[in-house]
């Protein structure tokens, strides 16, 4: 037995071995599902467990799933293994060390809304691992447990990978289903939602790679236990990607609602000696800097209280920590150029505005600015706010914008030299 | 018909149809929504946010499903958080549109910023400086300084070529996407697309040639900035320099109604010049689109090398003359000739021509001929379009037919309108003896034997789509001459008529017969009473007096060639001294359609009329003015003074024509989309037309027509050592209204003989051998190319280029004299 529900190969050795993975309860859940549960019960239990998507948005996951229509056939499921958020690597220890659990988590959202088929669409840069995983198919097809006609019923399931081209937008859902077609990847206009209108034009539920590797344990001990776990909104555990200035980095799986002082000093070794830990970024560039006071420190980490308390989502969870070496203006015009180089360019905002802000944030960092940029930079991260056709846009301007109110003091020492 | 909805947009209230676009429901009552990307004939995607507005919607009680009021008793509207995009919100019942906030000024300036911090600003030198959408809305909309360090600003190349035709400014290029959907939506040739992302995105070609596509042209049309030129015009001239005429193109039977732009400029030596053409909207005929021919094809119009003055001949040779001496000559010599003249007019000439033509012929009690490859002429005036059908109108419910065509290359907006119709849900049955691109969109495509295309057309209503043509509403059957000859034509127009009528289609609206003609007015021709004749040949050669107008026969089939050595007299009207000109004894020249007015008729039977763009030379005359002059002579009250007037006596005499006057085909009305107007407009250059829809004919009575009968077999029997060599039309082929542009040269037919691998193996020939084609007594050189789209035991040859072949026959290839000796010494 394993303290982890999804990083149990950190108890159990070789657990991305299949008859390892098996021996210690591997694909009960999935044979439980087809074999003695609708799908509609499959569902009901997620939705029941209260289950939000871990990509970022945490939106509930059993209600994105009911929401593709019932008349409208063949319907998709989509693994986003794009995983490419600054500051994020939580799924790839799945992928690489747990790909069982995540996969029997696919099939069991494929049978929750009937999909025959299901892409794992991973990011380029992952294509060792998406070879490995073409091996694991491969043996769950030869064992019986994918195929045609599952466990004697009549649910047959097709596994496929897809290596994107190393683009970060390809993250985001509709451009994903882009990619996947083979169109260049920019995002969808939306109305309509994949859930009526995605993969191919046919109704997709697609879903990030934690949040699959959540399923089979909830299948398995049912909402109830699940719902023991986290809070009461946020059920469950996390994993916390933790990085920057601080002792001990890594994946953390942790419940949620545990604080940021508990992961960083109790989990995570404290901050290095002789430095004092300064901001924080909840969920990686994408996120706003939040000063680390102890109010920030003390709050859960959860959906609801990072918001309400420092107004920054929980997102992924991929927290990284600044100490009082990292000058803010340094830490922007290094989020900016990710954000710059990321563009998909399709609305003119972020596309001009990341080019524009990144030649601020660049002058600003090399001490070439001049007095008025800071506020030039405060005022082009806020023209293009509410304006982007995508969340990238909308993202690239969080760090700007709040690391000027809260840390304008590290620009004007840049500035005025 | 969807269900109306109202709502409110700046104050106003508007009622559109359900589906109606935010940014669409505001233009139709006059309220400018600035747009870039978006271009209602595109699908809306949303991508320059230029559109944002405040968009409200009444709040509706959850519980009760009832909307919840204020206590002033207005319904409660809430609006979003953020601005919304006009161009993809659907209008909702109670909408509110807010468009002139603070709010809403400050993001359009905020997006023009945006755009402008990478835009070069070169607007002093750029094409696009005058009618260009993103100058115009910074000069509304945007702010008077920059705040983005010029030192910043990406550098890009500034003259990509794309192709030969389309250029690209890449500093220039706002990413709007629209010659991309554009390319891919509305003519299916993804030929250019977007590479790399984020500021680096630009347009790239992936065809081999570079843009490869016919329709290219239109892409610089919907540009809302100066990112796509033509090789044509860029940097020809100004916008606001040139003044427009509104035209036709002559090219094709589709009747585009076009714009063309000139100015008076030193190059040309103070003279008005034509700088470019451009489509002019009519949503019934071209809508806002035209293909690449009609766009470049135009400069045989300002060739050096168009006649200037009459000529006369003199023993061996022809000398310049005055226009008294010519028409004098010519009309004593028809005095003379009474019933041995014979008149050959074609279907490049206008309405007015070709009435004055026969007026002349037939009261000498001359014979009158239309000069056309194809017959059908009195069928489709029985069995066309009735007037208010429109292609735009074909969707669910109907079945389009289309027999011996290929309208892509043909009459490509017909193709173009074809695939609208069909993404609408009409089916189309497609036939004929090769693929086209029609067999893309077809529901059914029928491959058949050359000569059996007839035959396949009287099989419909037997065959397994039967039951879907009867019940279809609509029955729209194009009918052409892929591969036939003049009586297989006719044979083909009689099958259509047939299908029409046993389906029960005949005569009624968006239902009927339309042929692909091969010239512009050949419609016109059958109109005026000008129809093709059988022993064309003997009739030539035994004319007293031969009078060609707007026709090359010399240059067309070597056994007319022969046969005009034995005409007695030649009185040629032409633009240029052509194989047929040089062998007559009185050349006239001609005015183009460029420098006159003049009205032609389309292959749907719609009158249009046209306006001079430039003035006309000194010692040119129209073709019916010089009819009307030689009439004089011989005493005829012809009309030479206006085309106008010559109109009104075809109008009184022709019957479908009746009541018909210049002022009537100059009438218009509103048309969907907006375009050409300079307060509300979707952006890129366009036209609305203000210079006449024209007027779609009447069909004439049915009464005393028999649907022509005979035998539907045409097919050729070659020996095992002979092919059966059938012509085929390309766009560009090498007559000389597209040689004299020499931008297209690269594009041409060539004189190629395409056959089918399995054929050339059994008759020795391989691919690029060129051998000998014998046509009518005299052999052509011709290159043999391999394509295994070409039925067996047959041969393509594309019409003017080269090879002048009119009517499928038999012949047997030969290598060309000393070829094999030349092969056995290497």
């Amino acid at each position: 037995m394993s303290a982890y529900i999804l990083y149990r190969h950190r108890d159990i050795p070789n657990l991305n071995q299949l008859d390892v993975y098996q021996k210690n309860g591997g694909f009960e859940a999935i044979k439980k599902a087809i074999k003695t549960m609708s799908p509609a019960a499959v569902l009901n239990e997620v939705k029941d467990s209260g289950l939000r998507g871990r990509g970022g948005a945490g939106f509930p996951t059993g209600m994105k799933w009911s929401f593709l229509p019932g008349n409208l056939w063949p319907h998709y499921v989509v693994a986003n293994a794009d995983e490419s958020e600054p500051g994020t690597f939580k799924d790839r220890e799945i992928l690489e060390s747990n790909p069982f659990q995540f996969l029997e988590g696919l099939m069991l959202a494929a049978y929750a809304v009937q999909a025959n088929d299901a892409y794992i669409y991973l990011r380029g840069e992952f294509w060792q691992i998406a070879r490995r995983l073409d091996t694991c198919i491969e043996e769950l097809y030869a064992e019986g447990l994918l195929g045609d006609k599952l466990f004697g019923t009549k649910y047959s399931l097709r596994l496929h990978t897809h290596l994107g081209a190393g683009a970060y937008i390809c993250g985001e859902e509709t451009a994903l289903l882009e990619s996947i077609e083979g169109h260049l990847g920019q995002p969808r206009l939306r109305p309509p939602f994949p859930a009526t209108f995605g993969l191919f034009g046919k109704p997709t539920v697609i879903n990030n790679v934690e949040t699959l590797t959540n399923l089979p344990p909830i299948i398995e001990k049912g909402a109830a236990w699940f719902k023991t776990l986290g809070t009461e909104k946020s059920p469950g555990v996390k994993i916390f990607s933790l990085s920057g200035c601080v002792n001990k980095p890594g994946n953390y799986e942790l419940p949620l609602g545990t604080t940021f002082r508990e992961l960083i000093f109790t989990h995570g070794g404290g901050i290095p000696d002789g430095r004092t830990i300064k901001a924080i970024m909840s969920a990686g560039a994408s996120s706003v800097i939040v000063p680390a006071d102890d109010r920030a420190l003390d709050t859960p980490m959860d959906y609801e209280s990072t918001q309400a308390n420092l107004n920054a989502p929980l997102g992924s969870a991929s927290v990284i920590i600044l100490d009082d070496s990292v000058n803010m203006a340094w830490l922007v015009n290094k989020t900016v150029h990710f954000f710059r180089h990321e563009s998909c360019g399709k609305c003119t905002p972020c596309r001009e505005g990341t080019y524009w802000m990144s030649h601020l944030t660049r002058r600003i960092a090399a001490g070439e600015a001049a007095p008025d940029d800071i506020d030039l930079l405060n005022i082009v991260a806020r023209q293009m706010q509410g304006k982007c056709l995508c969340a990238l846009g909308e993202f690239s301007t969080m760090a700007v914008t709040s690391g000027i109110e809260k840390f304008r003091a590290d620009f004007e020492k840049l500035v005025n030299h | 018909m969807p269900k109306d909805i109202t709502l409110t947009i700046d104050g106003q209230t508007v009622t559109a149809p359900a589906g109606t676009l935010v940014v669409d429901a505001a233009k139709r009552i006059g309220i400018n929504i600035p747009v870039f990307c978006y271009h209602p004939k595109l699908e809306p995607v949303g991508m320059c946010r230029m559109c944002l507005v405040e968009i409200g919607r009444p709040v509706i009680d959850r519980t009760t499903n009832n909307p919840v009021f204020e206590a002033d008793g207005k319904p409660k509207i809430q609006f979003g958080p953020k601005l919304e995009t006009a161009c993809t919100t659907p209008i909702s019942e109670g909408m509110v549109v807010v468009g002139l906030s603070d709010k809403v000024k400050a993001a359009r300036k905020d997006v023009l910023e945006f755009l402008l911090t990478s835009h070069p600003l070169d607007c002093p030198i750029c094409d696009k400086g005058g009618e260009c959408p993103l100058q115009n809305q910074t000069l509304e909309y945007g702010s008077a300084d920059s705040r983005f360090l010029l030192d910043e600003k990406m550098r890009l190349s500034k003259h990509v070529p794309l192709g030969d035709l389309i250029f690209l400014d890449r500093e220039r290029c706002i990413q709007c996407a629209r010659c991309v959907r554009f390319q891919t939506e509305i003519v299916d040739d993804p030929v250019i697309g977007f590479y790399n992302r984020g500021r680096k995105l630009e347009i790239i070609t992936d065809s081999q040639p570079g843009f490869d596509s016919i329709f290219s042209g239109n892409t610089t049309d919907i540009c809302p900035v100066g990112a796509l030129t033509t090789a044509d015009f860029r940097f020809g001239a100004r916008p606001w320099e040139m003044n427009n005429a509104a035209s036709l193109c002559t090219h094709c039977p589709v009747g585009c109604n076009t714009t063309i732009n000139v100015r008076r400029e030193a190059k040309t030596g103070g003279n008005v010049s034509i700088k470019r053409i451009m489509p002019r909207q009519n949503e019934t005929v071209n809508e806002i689109w035209m293909c690449d021919k009609g766009r470049f094809a135009y400069h045989f119009a300002d060739s050096p090398d168009r006649l200037k003055n009459p000529l006369i001949r003199k023993g061996s040779e022809l000398f310049q003359t005055t226009w008294t001496e010519a028409l004098s000559a010519a009309s004593e010599k028809i005095k003379q000739a009474g019933s041995g003249l014979v008149t050959l007019a074609s279907g490049r000439l206008t309405n007015e021509d070709i009435y004055n033509l026969r007026k002349l012929t037939e009261t000498q009690g001359g014979t009158f001929i239309g000069y056309s490859r194809m017959a059908g002429g009195e069928i489709v005036n029985r069995f066309g379009m009735l007037p208010g059908s429109n292609l735009g109108d074909l969707g669910k419910d109907s079945v389009i037919v289309v027999v011996s065509s290929d309208l892509h290359e043909e009459a490509p907006i017909w193709w173009l309108r074809v695939r609208e119709a069909v993404k609408r849900g009409a089916v189309l049955i497609s036939i004929s003896i090769r693929p086209t691109r029609l067999d893309k969109i077809a529901a059914k495509t029928l491959r058949v034997e050359p000569g059996r295309e007839a035959l396949a057309v009287d099989a419909i209503l037997t065959g397994d789509m039967a039951d879907i043509v009867k019940q279809a509403k609509h029955l729209l059957v194009f009918y052409g001459s892929d591969g036939l000859g003049r009586k297989a034509t006719g044979q083909l127009a009689a099958a259509c008529a047939r299908l029409l009528e046993t389906s029960g289609h005949a005569r009624r609206i968006n239902s009927g017969l339309i042929p692909v003609w091969e010239r512009g007015n050949t419609q016109g021709l059958w109109d005026m009473g000008a129809h093709p004749a059988d022993q064309i040949v003997e009739r030539i050669a035994s004319a007293r007096v031969l009078l060609v107008a707007g026709a090359d026969p010399a240059n067309d089939d070597p056994m007319m060639e022969r046969a005009l050595e034995k005409t007695e007299f030649l009185i040629v009207q032409d633009l240029f001294a052509t194989a047929t000109a040089r062998k007559a004894d009185i050349v006239f020249p001609v005015l183009a359609f460029t420098e006159r007015e003049g009205t032609y008729t389309s292959g749907e039977r719609r009158v249009q009329r046209f306006y001079p763009a430039v003035p006309a030379p000194e010692g040119l005359k129209a073709d019916y003015e010089i009819a009307a002059e030689m009439g004089a002579e011989l005493g005829l009250a012809l009309e030479s003074s206006a085309a106008s007037l010559v109109f009104q006596q075809l109008a009184a005499e022709i019957p479908q024509y009746s009541g018909l006057t210049y002022p009537l085909l100059a009438k218009t009305s509103d048309q969907w989309p907006i375009v050409g107007r300079p307060d509300v407009y979707f952006g890129g250059t366009s036209y609305a037309n203000r210079q006449g829809l024209g007027i779609h004919l009447p069909l004439l009575p049915l009464e005393d027509f028999e649907i022509p009968s005979g035998d539907l077999d045409m097919s050729l029997h070659p020996d095992a050592h002979e092919l059966a060599v059938y012509p085929v039309t390309r766009l560009l082929d090498r007559g000389i209204t597209v040689t004299t542009s020499p931008l297209l040269a690269s594009r041409l037919a060539q004189a190629d003989l395409f056959i089918h691998p399995a054929t050339a193996r059994k008759m020795f020939l391989n691919a690029d051998m060129q051998v000998m084609l014998p046509v009518d007594g005299a052999a052509y050189p011709v290159r043999i190319v391999l394509d295994e789209t070409v039925p067996e035991g047959a041969a393509l040859i594309p019409r003017s280029a080269g090879v002048p072949i009119h009517e499928p026959q038999v012949a047997q290839v030969a290598p060309p004299v000393g070829d094999h000796a030349s092969r056995v010494r290497s």
